[in-house]
């Protein structure tokens, strides 16, 4: 049992570098959430508070550590120790994606669950994790791209309006693989789904989407972080949001590190939201840290803008009605997301929800 | 038979330093099958004038009145005056990500007709266009606007008039922009549905050039909100030939070549 330097109590010293980050498996190892804390900042956490519950009489280790997963806050500690281990294996070429449906049945009691999908060398195939109805959950999602192999994970999430859901997906990208992991967040009440991706073996590829649709007193948090270990390997982290109705709130934050050994890297990471009524509020912080003078490129953008007068204009002037016109152009800007899913079943059931969540 | 008579319309914008006096009681009767066109100097209001027809929000009506067949069209929504049959091609085209170009005609048609199109039809009808305004297929498939040159944006405006059929059709500066070719492609367009369905047409611009190919009943000249003088097609040519100096107040020279 490792407890990382700093991992300790009040010890905590400011992370320079993101890959610095204390780790630990032990809950107790952690301080509490604190609102200074950068990665608890802008979570209102007395509404997360019930995710804390029963987190002071956590026993020490009881699951076996991972190699390739280090819980980096109490909640994914506190799910690690708690919570079933749910293997999900990718072997050979998979046809049909695996489904896994979490439904939930009310806030209490607080769940804990580990997910562990495993993608073996060469081998290709989809995970889709879909999360509905009432819940408490905290969750770790551990991810392992095997060389050579190709996976898509999406983590689906149409909560009911009062879910609490703080989950910590960390994943493995080996050598030539590739991974296209998709968080798209339309329901629930305090949603923080925070992917973690190191592209370890050389040539590994990795695109981190992400689709958010706040409305009002829902707050959908993600903090993205893509580290490039490898040789001649490449990222793409894009995020978009839209939010409406008061209090409709939601945060990403974007760390790219390129490694002093990730020469030729190609990294690019934006977030782009936008924002449909009054009171709604969209935080967006990217960062991007290089230690090797020798890479192919890297870049980030930021926009946060409201809904566009212009475009509706437009639309309206052929004839469109606003209702449909405003659907056009908000579906138009998360569609570039929603193409990118698995599955034209899926990507025709995320146009709907969509529509549903306009139609609100 | 149509007609969209324009009385004493008076418009104004609310900039910075408050409320600007755009249009200042002017008056235009167009009927269908008539084409008007619109010169005048940088500033004088033209583009105003198609967007207060249009609807568009910026710009307030602080008087007069606009009629088509009678019924009011400012008392009417951006959308409903749409529907009733007015089309302005603007002068600067908005983008719209995510939106293709086949989604936004089908649904701009089905808006405008009060019925989807016939799928086989409409898919014959909308390249049939594309291809006589020698836009390729794939800008069907395209977002509305995004990454188009100038002149293609341009085409795009005339495909959604041959395709949606208005009654009436403001083109605001539609050959700004347009190489000699583009040009003489873009004014069969407006001529094929002049005679395809009666269109009336406004056609702003600043060179004669394209009223060589979209002959024009009647030119009005704006300057400052207002019509300053009217006339045939021959008063193009003088305009062309002396600019507005005549009709602007001495000292004061216009931009406009
Ligand atoms: N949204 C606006 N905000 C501020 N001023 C405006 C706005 N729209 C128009 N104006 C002003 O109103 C006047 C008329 O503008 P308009 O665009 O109608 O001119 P125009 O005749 O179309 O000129 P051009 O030949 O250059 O296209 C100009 O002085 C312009 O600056
Ligand atoms: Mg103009």
């Amino acid at each position: 049992m490792a407890v990382q330097p700093g991992a300790g109590g009040a010890s905590l010293a400011p992370v320079q570098t993101r890959d610095e980050r204390p780790w630990s498996y032990v809950p107790s190892a952690f301080s509490a959430p604190d609102r200074h804390d950068p990665a608890w900042q802008f979570l209102d956490l007395d509404r997360l508070a019930p995710l804390l519950d029963g987190a002071t009489d956590a026993a020490g280790e009881q699951n076996a550590p991972s190699a390739t997963f280090r819980p980096e806050d109490i909640l994914s500690a506190l799910a690690w120790q708690q919570g079933d281990h749910e293997p999900i294996v990718i072997d050979g070429e998979q046809a049909e994606p695996v489904v896994a449906v979490v439904e939930g049945t009310g806030l209490e009691p607080v769940v804990a669950r580990n997910v562990r999908i495993e993608a073996r060398p060469h081998s290709s195939g989809t995970v889709v994790l879909e999360y509905r109805g009432s819940a408490s959950l905290r969750e770790n999602v551990e991810i392992i791209v095997g060389d050579g192999a190709h996976l898509t994970v999406v983590s689906l999430q149409q909560w009911a309006d009062d879910a609490l859901h703080a989950a910590a997906h960390q994943a493995v990208v080996g050598r030539d693989a590739s991974l296209k992991h998709v968080v798209v967040s339309l329901g629930g009440g305090v949603v923080r789904i925070n992917p973690s991706v190191r592209l370890a073996g050389d040539g590994a590829e990795t695109q981190l989407l992400g689709l958010a649709f706040a409305d009002a007193g829902q707050h959908f948090e993600s903090q993205v972080f893509l580290h490039h270990e490898g040789r001649r390997t490449k990222g793409n982290v894009t995020y978009k949001g839209a939010l409406q109705g008061a209090g409709a709130r939601t945060v990403w934050i974007g760390d790219v590190l390129i490694g002093p050994d990730a020469v030729g890297t190609d990294s690019y990471e934006q977030n782009r939201n936008l924002v449909l009524t009054e009171g709604a509020r969209a935080d967006s912080i990217p960062n991007l840290e290089i230690k090797t003078g020798d890479i192919q490129g890297a870049g980030h953008a930021s926009a946060t803008g409201r809904f566009d007068d212009e475009q509706l204009f437009y639309l309206r002037a052929r004839g469109i009605p606003e209702d449909e016109a405003r659907r056009l152009v908000v579906i138009g800007f998360l569609a570039e997301i929603i193409q990118q899913l698995p599955g034209e079943a899926l990507r025709e059931r995320l146009f709907e929800a969509v529509a549903q969540e306009l139609s609100r | 038979m149509s007609t969209l008579e324009i009385k004493d319309l008076r418009v104004s914008v609310a900039t910075e330093q408050g409320r600007k006096e755009i249009l200042k009681g002017l008056d235009l009767s167009v009927r269908s099958g008539e084409t008007h066109a619109i010169m005048g100097p940088n500033g004088a209001g033209k583009s105003t004038l198609g967007y207060a027809l249009a609807g568009h929000p910026k710009y307030e009506i602080d008087g007069g009145s606009v009629t088509l067949d009678g019924a009011d069209v400012l008392a009417m929504s951006i959308d409903e005056r749409a529907r009733a049959g007015l089309f302005l091609a603007m002068q600067y085209p908005v983008e719209i990500p995510g939106v293709t170009v086949a989604d936004f005609l089908r649904t701009a048609k089905t808006a405008v007709s009060g019925e989807a199109p016939a799928v086989r039809t409409w898919i014959k009808e909308v390249r049939g266009s594309m291809e006589q305004l020698r836009m390729d297929r794939s800008f069907a498939e395209r977002n509305v606007n995004e990454g188009f040159s100038g002149g293609e944006k341009k085409r795009h405006e005339i495909l959604q008039l041959e395709l949606l059929r208005p009654r009436f059709a403001i083109l605001d500066e539609t050959d700004s922009g347009l190489d000699v070719d583009a040009l003489k492609i873009v004014s069969e367009g407006v001529n094929r549905a002049r005679e395809a369905t009666g269109l009336g047409v406004i056609l702003i611009t600043h060179y004669t050039r394209i009223l060589r190919y979209i002959q024009p009943d009647f030119v009005h000249v704006l300057v400052d909100g207002r019509v300053a003088e009217e006339g045939g097609p021959e008063l193009a040519d003088r305009l062309e030939n002396e600019g507005y100096d005549r009709f602007l107040p001495a000292g004061a020279s216009s931009e406009s070549a």
